[in-house]
């Protein structure tokens, strides 16, 4: 079969420019070297720097899902239009386990780690079966199909009113009391997490795995070729980035103490889309910087209109059209050129 | 279970399917030729409703919304296909599928300034009004033209990909648009008029679903959701197998509405779900197609 559409193949072209790869130059690899230390000292300083604090914690938890779907896209190359289904099902999880098992906050975050990630091993082995922009409408159908799931489940999830009746309002760890209801403390709490998640990301690329990924990002057919078993790589990445997005859902269910129907509905999926590419995929900061735009854009622009959605889906474009590196790995690019 | 209740629910699985593979098509016919996945597809079907229900509340006459909005918006269709999508030909396959998606976005919201965010009935035009007995029972008559139009939406269609020069171009141009330029052919005007038609399509489907649904800025995810159920059933850029696949998924939905309600919504899902279990190319589609 020829190439059929006048888009290049996705093999000549596949990935957006590697922007961590610790061979060009020494400054660069320094930077690889700290970057948990670096982005967790930028988190450190962000509730000093923004206009809310409210804002902080949005832009932590959603940095946190755009990290783990910067996994799959990002050094992956997979276009998942998805991801909401595991941040959703992590969210939800944690209010069901609390509301009608009253399961502690610790265990409640567990099995919702858990459970979303159990789903991401579903749906990413049935969608890795097809590939290029297929792999993008199968996620995007299958996550709708979790929506429905949950819209119908209206005993368990409350339906359209979302998930209510659960606080999580102190948090005792390691003789420590934390009064969650104190936005600072609640920052640096999920701030813990947050960490963690860096920290288990860059083990992974760090690995001789995250090699596998980016080099299917690449050149799929060659990784296959050198002998790699690509299905095993694509599903494990899917997985551990289900896994990261569902820890981000249990934190947001923690801090929202309500869980909408809208954090599983598509549109949900597509904002973590924008913010990996308006920060920069396949950068290791590009999330938080995407997710850090995203909500700035929405805080400032709401101020003059409700539709302030129409601003940031134009400026999306823009991006799309001219800067599909995106703020953070269009300045590393920038850098390294100089 | 009696068997008149079976074929009527039959009937309007029919005319759900047509529906589906009204929202389908646009999509389809567009991924066939470009390689383009539309993922404001879901938004031009909201747009040409809303813009058939202008156009219709103008000229008071339901007749002129069906006619004249899916002329224009195929028409933006093009612009957004000249200025937003041509120059990104040549780049990752990702990349027009990211922009459609911010488009969509951004439509939605420009319908919201403009009719509100809250639904607008579409009344059913007077003369389509009422039911009509089968034989085996009473059918809404409205229904029955939808699939009357359809059915002669996929006649043209054949006749225009399958008899015309401009088919055979266009048949052509999907196969190997390098050829068709050596031999030529302007194919970058091909795929021009190829994205005004399966766009045109889209809002023609969202002029013919808008009095059977609520006609709201929202409508348009649940029908990017369905044609992309539809495509993946059918395979991607085989125009028969939209076909089938959109009747498949009306019959199975409707049947399932008669069986178990609550499981409604989620049926066509889980028939997408086996097929990519069994056949995941789809029904019709050609295996190892890259896109």
């Amino acid at each position: 079969m020829t190439n059929i559409n006048p888009i290049a193949s996705p093999l000549a072209s596949a990935g957006r420019a590697p922007a961590t790869l610790a061979t060009a130059g020494g400054w660069r690899a320094q930077l690889v070297k700290w970057r948990v230390p670096l982005s967790i000292l930028a988190l450190c300083l962000l509730p000093w720097v923004l206009p809310s604090k409210a804002l902080a914690v949005n832009v932590l938890i959603y940095g946190v899902v755009c990290v783990g779907y910067n996994l799959l896209f990002g050094y992956t190359g997979l276009l998942s239009f998805g991801h909401a289904a595991f941040f959703g099902t992590g969210a939800y999880i944690t209010g069901i386990t609390i509301v009608h098992f009253g399961l502690p906050w610790y265990a409640a975050v567990m099995l919702g780690v858990l459970g979303g990630g159990l789903l991401a091993l579903v749906i990413g082995a049935l969608s890795i079966r097809t590939r290029g922009i297929y792999f993008s409408m199968v996620t995007l159908a299958l996550a709708q199909l979790v929506y429905y799931v949950a819209l119908q489940a209206s005993n368990w999830t409350g339906g359209e009113n979302g998930l209510r009746g659960f606080t999580v309002s102190k948090i005792d760890i390691f003789g420590l009391h934390i009064n969650f209801l104190d936005p600072l403390q609640k920052y640096y709490v999920l701030m813990a997490f947050a960490g963690l998640a860096l920290w288990f990301v860059s083990r992974i690329l760090n690995s001789p795995f995250g090699a596998v990924i980016e080099a299917i990002r690449e050149n799929e057919t060659r990784a296959r070729a050198c002998g790699y078993n690509v299905e095993r790589a694509k599903l494990m990445s899917f997985t551990l980035s289900g896994l990261i997005c569902a820890l981000a859902g249990t934190l947001s269910a923690m801090h929202l103490a309500i869980v909408p129907l809208d954090s599983l509905h598509y549109q949900t999926s597509g904002m973590i889309v924008m913010m990996t590419l308006l920060g920069g995929a396949g950068s290791f900061f590009g999330p938080f910087v995407g997710a850090l735009a995203f909500l700035l854009m929405e805080d400032v622009f709401s101020i003059w209109t409700s539709h302030w959605q129409i601003v940031v889906g134009s400026v999306f474009i823009l991006f799309v059209l001219f800067l599909p590196k995106g703020i953070w790995g269009a300045l590393l690019a920038w850098r390294a050129s100089k | 279970m009696d068997f008149s209740l079976i074929a009527m629910q039959l009937f309007s699985g029919i005319a759900l399917g047509a529906i589906l593979v009204m929202a389908a098509l646009g999509l389809s016919i567009i991924f066939g030729m470009l390689g383009v996945v539309n993922f404001s597809h879901g938004a031009m079907f909201m747009v040409g409703a809303y813009a058939g229900l202008w156009v219709a509340s103008l000229t008071g006459s339901f007749w002129w919304g069906l006619f004249v909005a899916p002329i224009a918006i195929g028409m933006f269709g093009m612009a957004v296909e000249f200025l937003l999508i041509r120059p990104l030909y040549g780049r990752s396959v990702d990349d027009p599928l990211l922009l459609t998606f911010g488009l969509g976005y951004v439509l939605v919201e420009a319908v919201r300034i403009v009719f509100g965010s809250d639904g607008i009935p579409f009344p059913t035009p007077s003369q389509l009004r009422g039911v009509v007995n089968l034989g085996i029972g009473y059918f809404p008559i409205y229904r029955l033209f939808v699939v009357g139009v359809v059915g002669a939406i996929l006649l043209a269609l054949w006749l225009l990909l399958g008899k015309t020069k401009f088919g055979l171009i266009v048949r052509a141009g999907a196969r190997d648009p390098q050829i068709m330029r050596v031999l030529g052919v302007d194919i970058g005007k091909v795929w021009l008029l190829v994205f005004g038609l399966g766009v045109g399509l889209t809002a023609l489907g969202g002029v013919l679903a808008a009095p059977m649904r609520t006609v709201n800025p929202e409508m348009g995810s649940l029908v990017l959701a369905e044609a992309f159920v539809v495509t993946v059933i059918g395979g991607m850029g085989s125009l028969v197998g939209s076909v089938v696949a959109g009747l498949l998924v009306g019959i199975a939905v409707s049947m399932t509405a008669l069986i178990a309600p609550e499981m409604a919504q989620i049926v066509m899902f889980a028939l997408m779900a086996l097929v990519l279990l069994i056949r995941p190319q789809g029904l019709f589609g050609k295996s190892g197609v890259q896109a």
